[in-house]
Order: structure tokens, then C-alpha cells, then sequence
């Protein structure tokens, strides 16, 4: 089985977020990037599916040069190879367009991805690659097994879950707990090295969205305290300050 | 031209969510002078769609195709771009949920729009057209400008009220066309809690942390959420323990919600469960050590132990 995964270079959770050059453009400083978290788990999966079915593991990630330690982290993690289509991932479209045409030429039975980039958190591309493709997507999955040619899955709903089945080729957005995060071992960081990563350039697309500007959330005021001997007095806070009850 | 909304339903009822979309939609064709159409698919109550018609909807398109009842990612995705075209649609407009999120991007690529997903505000229209949404996952905030000729949009849950208008709608069956290989996902079983407010729906939550020992003290967080009328959620290390169910999960890698209240009883507040909350409009914290970091994002809070606390919340909370 061929699989792809596709994983975005964010910021680490637990970043600062703060904007420069007149709210244009991210403040990488002192930031730590990593592998999607949502993409990771798609990793995670993928590589458990290639150990269980045979196959190969290719990651792909649109992003300029800086984006090669988070790629070689997905390669020890147990990726046999990398693609880097070399460009500013601008937005969701965009991605999904270069993706498509690495796709085209190299059908893959598995596209997965992160049900979201924790970034932009738009949520799209699964589903724009596989639209483009012809062929069925599905997301957020949480559970995703593969029998011959069908996938079975389990995808989270709103206090819930849905089974659903479709036959491969497709494209699934992952989430927890498809599969348990892999810490890579020194074999793999090792081999990371040498393993093939191929640069890409990218394909032209139209471009039909624009980021124009950041903007930080107005700073939160401060927190009022209630003596925990009365706490029926919350209530009327919130109902009489507050308005929300 | 005109503005089309898309419906979506829970048991034949419309979701609150969409009718913050339906006045989103509206207000958006007021300010560009042109109508608002609506699209349910599916099992919905005769009544239940004329009375979108109070939210200044003039007519809803009822695509009634029985295979259509559950919700079908890529044959949704068809029957809203034809529905689209029908009206000559400049902008869909749709309510942000699970089953939208998988939808949206196969019909924005069927009607070459550009897509803006969980838009906070109305769009700009006094040059371009510009949509503000929530970026870094509630961490900060960005404008996207939309330059195809046909735009998509997402509305985040709470963002933007739903308001009576008065009027009714004409509600007119569509059938547009869908390929057989539109049913290609099956659905095989659905597991849902029945009888719940929906974590991402609820206007208020009750959340619980470690701070609460174990499952079996769950009952309080329980009984305070079935007094105020609200959903119950948890920390990550509390679903990742089986102790509440993945569903119930609020952070950066679980549900996030934005009700009016979020309460939150010993949850530290870690960054990544704050990421989850922090589009509430007024959270409260319960915490009994005064160094946890989750009082810096609150409003209101106690610090006290949540055995002591919430019981006299729940007497409280009977008396309102």
C-alpha cells in the first residue's frame, strides 16, 4: 500500500503568537516548530498501516527551506522518503493544489492528513485534494482500519461518532486517538539523514483568497475572585454583571 | 445574484447554529441589496423550515431525496453547488459544525470560490470583500480577502447572533442531480448520545479537570451542568484516561467551543486546553490552588476545593 501523509511545519502549542512587520507577517522568534499535531497522529497511523500491510510511507510538506528539520523529524519518526514542495504554504488552496499534482502522477491508495493545520485552522485541504482528485474524503477520523481495498473508520460527530466505509483510493483528515504518537529512536534519527527528500517546485495556481493582516485579541481584564465560603454570590455575578445567565 | 445559506438540521429541527448563519446570510444580502435564499437537506418539520422565514429568509429550497437523510459529505457538497447555481449564488454562507467542515471545501473546489472557514464577523464589503476569522486557534485573529467571483464561508458557533426579523418563508422541493458516485462514503453506525446539550452547541458548559479524582465524581459536574441547562466537557488528560468520553474533550486537539459561560472545575489550564475555551465569552474558574495558571484567563473565579464548592453551586443553582 502507498500511502502519503501530508504535514504542516507550525508553531509548537504552547507558543506565544505575535506578529510583525506591521501585522503582516508571524514572529518566528523564539519559536519552536514542530509536525502538526493532528498530522502527526495521521504519521503515526500511517506508518502502523505500512508495519501491518506492507507499503511505503511518504511524507510531503509545502514550505520553504526552514521547513526540512520538521520534515526529517517525520522521516525518524519512520517515513521512507519526503517531498518539499518548495513554497510559502499563502493558504489552504494553494496547498491543496500542490498536493494534487504530486497525487496525479503518483497514485497513492492513502492521502492522510491532520483534520486541520493548528495555524490557520481551516480545515480544508483534505477535502480540496480529494474533491480535485475525484475521489471520497473523510474527516475528523479517529479510527482508521484497512481491509483489502475498503477502509473502515470511525469519524467524530457532534456527541458522537459515525462509521463509515469507502474503498481506496481517498483522503482522510486525522485526529486522536487514530493512532499513539511515535517517539522517533536513534535508528531512526540516524537513518532520517539519509533518507531521500526531493524538492519540488511548485505549480502555478489561481489565487483566490488573500491574508491581509493579523491581529492579536483584545488583552483579558482581570480575574474577579469570590470568597469560596459563598459561591452562590458567582450567580448573581453572572447574572447581573456578566449577563450570561 | 443573491446570498444562499445552507441548513443544518438535528431530528427534523433546524440547529441553533444555523439560524446565526441564516442572519449572517441575511444581514450580508441587506447590506449588498440583494435576497437570501436557504438550503435544508434532508428530514426537516414543515414547520421548522417556514419559520427560517422569521429570520428574513424569503425562500428555502427543501432537497427531500430520502438517500440524502444522513449527512453525505460528497453528495451534500453536489447538491449545495447546484443549489448554488440555480440561485446564481455570489456567497454561500454555512454554520461551522462537524459535518460542514467536511463539506465545505468540496463545494468551494465544485464553484472555484475561495473559502474562508469559522468567519467571526461580517464581511467587508466597502472595498473588496473581507472576512476576519480566528487563526492559531484562538490565539489571534486574521483578514482574508476573498477575490474569486463566487465566495464561501464558514460561521463560527456564537459568533454572530441569530435574530428575529419576522416574515415567512416559501418553502419550494430540489432535486438537483446527484451521481451515484456521490455515495461512495457508506455509513455504516452512528453512536450518539441522545438527550445531551451538544458540547459545541451549548451555550453554557461545565467542564472538569484531575482536580476531580475520578470518574465516579463526575455526578456534581453532571447534576450542575443539568441545573444551569448546560453542556458537560473535560480536560485532555481526563478523556485520555477513559474518564469522560473523546467527545467531551475541550482543547487544542479536542472539541473547542465558544459558549457564553464556560466553567471550568479543577482544570489547571494548560495552553492547550485554554486554546479550546478561549472564543467563551465569560469563563469562570474553580481551582483550589490560587497559582493555577487558568485564572489568568478568567473572569470569575474561586479558589476553593471542588467538593466543598460545587455542591453549594448546585443548591444555588436550583434557586435561579
Amino acid at each position: 500500500m502507498k500511502i502519503l501523509v501530508c504535514i504542516t511545519n507550525v508553531p509548537d502549542t504552547t507558543s506565544k503568537i505575535s506578529f510583525t512587520d506591521n501585522n503582516t507577517k508571524f514572529n518566528t522568534t523564539g519559536v519552536q516548530f514542530i509536525i502538526g499535531p493532528y498530522d502527526e497522529y495521521a504519521l503515526s497511523r500511517a506508518i502502523e498501516l505500512k508495519e501491518a500491510n506492507g507499503g511505503s510511507v511518504t511524507v510531503l510538506n509545502v514550505g520553504e527551506a526552514d521547513t526540512e528539520p520538521t520534515i526529517r523529524k517525520a522521516l525518524a519518526i519512520g517515513a521512507d522518503d519526503a517531498i518539499r514542495i518548495n513554497a510559502f504554504p499563502k493558504d489552504a488552496q494553494f496547498v491543496a493544489a500542490q498536493i494534487v499534482a504530486v497525487a496525479k502522477t503518483e497514485n497513492y491508495d492513502l492521502i492522510l492528513m491532520g483534520r486541520e493545520s493548528i495555524d490557520f485552522n481551516g480545515g480544508l485541504v483534505h477535502g480540496l485534494v480529494a474533491e480535485a482528485l475525484g475521489i471520497p474524503s473523510v474527516s475528523p477520523v479517529m479510527k482508521l482500519d484497512i481491509e483489502g481495498n475498503l477502509a473502515k473508520m470511525a469519524r467524530e460527530i457532534e456527541g458522537g461518532k459515525e462509521y463509515v466505509e469507502a474503498t481506496l483510493p481517498l483522503v482522510a483528515g486525522c485526529q486522536e486517538p487514530i493512532a499513539e504518537w511515535k517517539i522517533p529512536n536513534m535508528r531512526g534519527i540516524m537513518s532520517a539523514r539519509t533518507k531521500p527528500l526531493k524538492v519540488v517546485e511548485p505549480t502555478a495556481t489561481e489565487s483566490l483568497i488573500n491574508m491581509l493582516a493579523y491581529e492579536l485579541p483584545p488583552a483579558k481584564g482581570a480575574c474577579k475572585m469570590i470568597d469560596a465560603s459563598t459561591p452562590e454570590k458567582l450567580f448573581e455575578l453572572l447574572k447581573n454583571e456578566a449577563k450570561v445567565l | 445574484m443573491s446570498i444562499l445559506v445552507f441548513i443544518e438540521g438535528v431530528e427534523g429541527e433546524v440547529k441553533k447554529s444555523s439560524l446565526e448563519a441564516v442572519s449572517y446570510a441575511t444581514e450580508l444580502a441587506k447590506k449588498k441589496g440583494v435576497a437570501t435564499t436557504a438550503v435544508a437537506i434532508g428530514n426537516f418539520s414543515a414547520t421548522a423550515l417556514s419559520s427560517i422565514g422569521k429570520y428574513g429568509v424569503a425562500k428555502v429550497l427543501h432537497v427531500t431525496n430520502d438517500k440524502l437523510a444522513q449527512v453525505n459529505v460528497m453528495a451534500y457538497a453536489t447538491a449545495l453547488a447546484e443549489a448554488a447555481k440555480k440561485e446564481n449564488a455570489e456567497v454561500v454562507i454555512l454554520p461551522k459544525s462537524s459535518a460542514v467542515d467536511a463539506i465545505v471545501s468540496r463545494l468551494a473546489v465544485k464553484l472555484n470560490a475561495g473559502v474562508v472557514t469559522g468567519a467571526v464577523d461580517l464581511p467587508d464589503t466597502s472595498g473588496g470583500f473581507k472576512v476576519k476569522k480566528s487563526i492559531y486557534t484562538g490565539k489571534a485573529f486574521t483578514t482574508v480577502e476573498l477575490t474569486s467571483a463566487i465566495k464561501v464561508i464558514t460561521v463560527a458557533k456564537n459568533a454572530f447572533p441569530a435574530t428575529e426579523t419576522g416574515g415567512s418563508a416559501q418553502v419550494e422541493v430540489f432535486a438537483p442531480a446527484i451521481p451515484e458516485s456521490d455515495f461512495s462514503i457508506k455509513i455504516t453506525k452512528t453512536e450518539k448520545a441522545t438527550g445531551e446539550i451538544l458540547l459545541p452547541e451549548a451555550d453554557i458548559v461545565v467542564s472538569g479537570g484531575r482536580g476531580l479524582k475520578g470518574p465516579e465524581n463526575w455526578g456534581m459536574i453532571i447534576e450542575l451542568a443539568k441545573e444551569l441547562g448546560a453542556a458537560t466537557g473535560c480536560s485532555k488528560p481526563v478523556s485520555d484516561m477513559d474518564w469522560r468520553p473523546h467527545h467531551e474533550h475541550v482543547g487544542q486537539t479536542g472539541v473547542k467551543v465558544s459558549p457564553n459561560l464556560y466553567i471550568a472545575i479543577g482544570i489547571s489550564g494548560a495552553i492547550q486546553h485554554l486554546a479550546g475555551v478561549n472564543s467563551s465569552k465569560c469563563i469562570v474558574v474553580i481551582n483550589k490552588d490560587p497559582e493555577a495558571p487558568f485564572f489568568k484567563a478568567a473572569d470569575y473565579g474561586i479558589v476553593g476545593d471542588a467538593f466543598e464548592v460545587v455542591p453549594k453551586l448546585i443548591e444555588a443553582a436550583k434557586k435561579l
